[in-house]
């Protein structure tokens, strides 16, 4: 079968907009969690996120009237995939050979609630004729395409919490079946909007903290509460590993396993026992060929709300046989980037591989009783040589997704 | 309002939502080809003259507006005449 290999990544996350500097708040144990500075929240019961400040400039990426017809996920999954696509170097393809994947959860929200707002206080007559082109889930696609001319198979995934994780899957499953020579692929979400907010909460989903908001965010803490909203984007550029090796490209590492299945249980609960999540890390695992035992750690979907840590470590220790690899959650450190989620953890997975040591959970200090024996790296990075690891994203819908990331051989 | 005083509220209004320098909006100026500006951005930019103008202008009317020149027109044609 076609090893799929990693030649390019790029960030745009509450904890660093470059590789180098996401990497550095991940070993720090670092979290962005903070009081929400974008609008308003003074009507709202959560006030804060992991939000990506003033320092992220669209202006680098591209010109102030292409921005003011894209929507802030736009904006975000662009750069990202630009930069992943610097880091890749030159492609040397066939623009009609290489595809774009891009997963969101919910699309243009910023652009539809002020263009519902328009609609309410001034009438049909002033809804923006680019409220459809910004809002739409594939937009992000659609818009990497036509600025580097790609013009291969293009699309998106809306997986909710799973999507980064299942287009980064879907599109090494572009480069086995030779309908891509590269994909470029990943997510982005740019949800933490009034009404995004709001709608969290009222699930129960997110965390109440709100009086110390940097350690909300606590995965498979004994004193979580819920996920804190994040936004972002992750990309990474796909491409068969013999042709990585004949451009001469900087193999970052492979997408060896890819797992997808559904709960068909519940429209935001995971299934009984984890059970779901169970066989998409076994799908996963068959598909790289790998034994449990070659897993190094994972990096786990690990939200911090109290239902889907209980149910992912419950999936782990049962795949895992109670012999389970150090476990590792990203969200800590940025909320939980929904869409994004999934691709700037597989970028996590790789990053760690590159620096033989697992970053720790940022927040998680006493681990929950109730989880059984998993072992949460927290507190500080654990040196851990190069070995495979397993990505897991769980979205809101009982999609479930799994990665398996190997180091570059 | 004369003719010279609705250009420069035109071109304030082409400006700021067709991101152009003001130089390039011109009486002959073409919306598409000098301008940049697709059908989606002249709908936007006649959404932004309605508001400027507090006029009205049906989307059958836009029809044949391919200059600048003839937006101004259709903008003078609803102003009341007595302003």
């Amino acid at each position: 079968m076609t090893a799929v290999a990693i030649t390019g990544m790029g960030v745009k996350t509450p904890i660093g907009l470059d590789l180098d500097t996401y990497w550095e708040g991940l070993c720090s144990g670092r979290s962005a969690g903070g009081p929400i500075t974008s609008f308003d929240t003074s009507e709202h019961p959560v006030t804060f996120a992991c939000e990506i400040g003033e320092e992220f400039e669209v202006g680098a990426y591209v010109s102030a009237k292409e921005a003011a017809h894209l929507d802030r996920v736009t904006h975000l999954g662009f750069a990202a995939a630009t930069d992943a696509i610097a880091d890749a170097g030159d492609l040397g393809a066939d623009p009609a050979r290489i595809a774009v994947v891009a997963g969101t959860g919910v699309g243009g929200l910023l652009t539809l609630e002020a263009q519902i707002a328009t609609f309410v206080n001034k009438g049909a007559m002033r809804v923006s004729p680019f409220l459809v082109p910004m809002m739409m889930s594939n937009a992000t696609a659609a818009f990497i395409a036509i600025q580097h001319g790609f013009t291969g198979p293009n699309f998106s995934v809306v997986t909710a919490c799973a999507a980064g994780a299942n287009a980064i899957g879907e599109a090494a499953r572009l480069i086995r079946a030779g309908d891509a020579d590269v994909v470029i692929a990943g997510g982005s979400e740019a949800s933490i909007t009034p009404v995004g907010l709001a709608a969290f909460h009222r699930m129960g989903a997110l965390s109440r903290r709100k009086d110390d908001p940097a350690h909300a965010s606590r995965p498979f803490d004994a004193d979580r509460d819920g996920f804190v909203m994040g936004e972002g984007a992750g990309f990474l550029v796909l491409e068969s590993l013999d042709r990585a090796r004949a451009r001469g490209a900087r193999v970052r590492a492979l997408i060896a396993g890819y797992g997808r299945n559904t709960d068909a249980h519940h429209i935001t609960a995971p299934s009984p026992g984890g059970d779901g999540a169970v066989r998409c890390m076994q799908l996963a695992l068959e598909d790289a060929g790998l034994p449990t035992s070659a897993i190094g750690h994972i990096n786990a979907h690990g939200t911090s709300t109290p239902l889907n840590d209980a149910s992912e470590a419950e999936a782990v220790l049962k795949v895992f046989g109670g012999q389970a690899p150090p476990v590792t959650s990203v969200k800590g450190a940025t909320g939980h980037l929904i869409g994004a989620a999934g691709a700037v953890e597989a970028i996590a997975s790789v990053l760690a591989m590159e620096h033989a040591v697992v970053f720790p959970t940022a927040n998680h200090e006493h681990l929950d009783p109730a989880l059984g024996p998993i072992d949460v790296v927290h507190g500080a990075v654990r040196p851990l040589a190069a070995a495979p690891a397993l990505s897991n994203s769980f979205g809101f819908g009982g999609h479930n997704a799994s990665l398996v990331v190997v180091p570059a051989p | 309002m004369d003719r010279n005083e609705a250009f420069a509220q035109l071109r304030e209004a082409a400006v700021e939502v067709l991101h152009v320098d003001a130089s390039a909006v011109t009486e002959d100026a073409r919306f598409k080809e000098d301008l940049d500006a697709d059908s989606l951005a002249l709908i936007e930019f006649v959404m932004a003259l309605e508001e400027r103008f507090d006029i009205s202008v049906p989307e059958e009317e836009l029809d044949g507006v391919t200059r600048v020149g003839q937006a101004l027109d259709l903008v003078m044609a609803k102003l009341p005449a007595s302003a």
